[in-house]
């Protein structure tokens, strides 16, 4: 009876324990990336930073972002219009922000399709092999030959400009590197002892898959999320300064870039610094956070880059 | 070796089928929009000039004749005439690309000067302050759009020293120095990214080799600091950063793309940036073709190179 009630007890810690636990370790990467890294810590507080503006834009923004004013154009930063007047007299300041919204919904979006089709494509190709991966690899090698910005360049000439049809032309240009990065990484889990183990036990393939090799392969697939945010965000930037992206009405930072160009002399030089500043601001906050989180996820490569 | 130059003619179709498909399988009749004169301005035509159309540009045809004659002509260098321009696209490519791969080598060689240094110096001194600093401009160079780099570039000489992108472009052969004074600065611009890319490879493949053995054994027998970084560190390091470099070429010519447009300079990147406007489906999938072409062959060279030049592949 006693016995009974202790064998209770102790499962009851244990699992108190455990929790607990589960719990601090999470907190405690946290607080060990932070100590560890502070340089990546930053480029996390930044990013989250921009997030929520991005979030918050309506209630950020000071005017209407497509209110054309020609009392204001290249107007000089007041306090009425904190980043001055375009060559429409629209407010930069409030385009600037409702920009951020365009970009991380793009970045974000197009990052995790890519990436998540990386790890579907990549740890099934690389479990399953034979046939089926010669061809996708093959696939995989003529789609790697079109430099980036032409594969989404032809695409979006295709599809139309639209917020949307970038996201599209993005996932579609990042899966062939997704699915090379992740599917090199699940050869290399496949072979590992515990995989072996699992299949001797008689372990089903989705099994696996789903216990033993994605979550094996999943400190790549955040570490090329990150990259990728930084990637996409350029890229809309440069579809849409090229009048190729969002479409004219969108408030993007590319598209401002684009309004920036119009005219080159007799211009505040915030008109081209602003928008800029903001993509590299960006940009670098996600680059310098995965590069911190690859160092920490990816012992091997500890040191070397 | 053999097989993987072999292999390079599959690729190269599905290629090809990959561009011819993009462009086809999307709704929308080209001869509309070309008749209708872009979304913007409506212009009225009949059917019969529709027909008409339809049968200039042979898009009236099922696709896989359509395919087929365009895959044919492709192999013998005929890419079909532009709907816009009503010329054949070759001519046009011919005419523009050497711009564009003179601009992308160019600022490959920029990028590659500065890069090589700088990844060698971080490596060596490694957790110093060149180091640091040598980190923290490629990790800046990496996030800053190098199309941003030309506005910049444009902005300042326009307004320092009034200098405008030029109307006219003077060529290679006939005015080298007019044409060297043309295209540094938007080399410059487009460099940037490649050389912070460059320094990265540079100094992790530095810093592999710095560990290696026969560097101590170079160091312990006495050579001089200079023979062991010369001849033993660099020579080794160098490899897999003439490798990126070659793939890196690809990457250029698609960032010349932006870089053309700022600069005016009249490549194919600019070509391809009118076509996409224009809808005009053999000019983009040309220029597409002719860039990825590029990249596979480049790639080949690579590929045959790093085997020739490393005999632990070679022989395998």
């Amino acid at each position: 009876m006693s016995q009974q009630r202790e064998a209770i007890l102790v499962t009851e810690d244990s699992q108190a324990i455990t929790g607990l636990r589960a719990r601090l370790s999470l907190w405690n990467h946290v607080q060990f990336f932070f100590r560890k890294k502070p340089l990546g810590a930053v480029g996390a507080v930044m990013a989250l930073f921009v997030v929520v503006v991005a979030i918050f834009a309506p209630a950020i923004q000071t005017r209407d972002v497509n209110l054309t004013d020609h009392t204001k154009l290249y107007a000089t930063p007041s306090g009425e219009m904190f980043l001055g007047g375009d060559h429409l007299g629209r407010d930069m300041f409030s385009r600037l922000v409702a920009g951020s919204r365009i970009s991380i919904r793009v970045g974000l979006i197009s990052a995790l399709v890519g990436c998540t089709f990386g790890l579907i494509v990549g740890v099934s190709s690389a479990y399953y092999g034979g046939i089926y991966d010669l061809i996708l690899q093959r696939i995989i090698d003529s789609v790697i030959a079109f430099p980036g910005l032409v594969l989404a360049l032809a695409l979006m000439a295709a599809l139309g400009s639209s917020i949307n049809n970038v996201i599209i032309a993005l996932s579609i240009s990042f899966m062939p590197t997704t699915v090379r990065l992740i599917r090199s990484q699940a050869l290399a889990v496949k072979e590992m002892d515990y995989v072996l183990a699992a299949n001797a036990v008689g372990a089903s393939s989705a099994r696996i898959i789903f216990r033993h090799m994605i979550p094996n392969v999943f400190a790549i697939w955040i570490v090329t999320f990150t990259f990728l945010m930084g990637t996409a965000i350029i890229a809309e930037a440069s579809l849409s300064f090229l009048g190729l992206g969002v479409g004219p009405d969108v408030p993007s930072w590319g598209g401002m870039l684009r309004g920036a160009t119009k005219n080159y002399v007799g211009i505040g030089p915030w008109l081209p610094v602003v928008p800029g500043m903001a993509i590299f601001a960006v940009v670098f906050s996600w680059n310098i956070l995965g590069d911190s989180l690859r160092d920490v996820l990816d012992p091997r490569l500890r040191g070397t880059q | 070796m053999l097989k993987r130059t072999l292999l390079f003619i599959p690729t190269m179709l599905l290629v090809a089928t990959m561009v011819f498909a993009i462009l086809r399988l999307v709704p929308g009749d080209p001869a509309i929009s070309l008749l209708s004169g872009g979304p913007q301005t409506e212009t009225e035509f009949t059917e019969e000039d529709l027909q008409r159309l339809r049968a200039k540009l042979g898009t009236d045809r099922p696709i896989y004749i359509q395919y087929a004659t365009w895959v044919w002509g492709v192999i013998q260098l005929d890419f079909g005439t532009s709907f816009f321009y009503d010329q054949p696209v070759w001519d046009d490519i011919k005419k523009r690309f050497p711009i564009t791969f003179e601009l992308a080598i160019l600022a490959l060689l920029m990028a590659g000067m500065v890069a090589i240094p700088l990844g060698v110096i971080s490596a060596i001194k490694q957790d110093s302050l060149p180091d640091y600093v040598g980190r923290i401009i490629t990790i800046g160079g990496i996030a800053v759009p190098n199309f941003w780099i030309g506005i910049l570039l444009v902005y300042m000489l326009a307004n320092l020293f009034d200098w405008l992108p030029p109307l006219g472009y003077k060529d290679v052969w006939d005015k080298p120095l007019d044409n060297l004074q043309q295209l540094v600065f938007p080399a410059f611009a487009l460099a940037i990214t490649h050389m912070a890319f460059l320094a990265r490879v540079t100094r992790s493949a530095a810093l592999e080799v710095s560990r290696e053995d026969y560097i101590r054994t170079a160091r312990s027998k006495g050579l001089s600091e200079k023979v062991v970084l010369g001849r033993h560190l660099l020579k080794n390091a160098l490899l897999p950063v003439v490798t990126v470099a070659g793939f890196e070429v690809g990457r250029l010519m698609g960032g010349t793309v932006l870089i053309e447009t700022i600069f005016n300079v009249p490549g194919i990147g600019q070509l391809l940036v009118k076509g996409i406007q224009h809808r005009d489906f053999p000019m983009v999938q040309g220029i597409v073709i002719i860039i990825t072409f590029l990249v596979l062959i480049l790639n080949l060279i690579v590929d045959l190179a790093y085997a020739w030049l490393n005999p632990r592949i070679r022989y395998s």
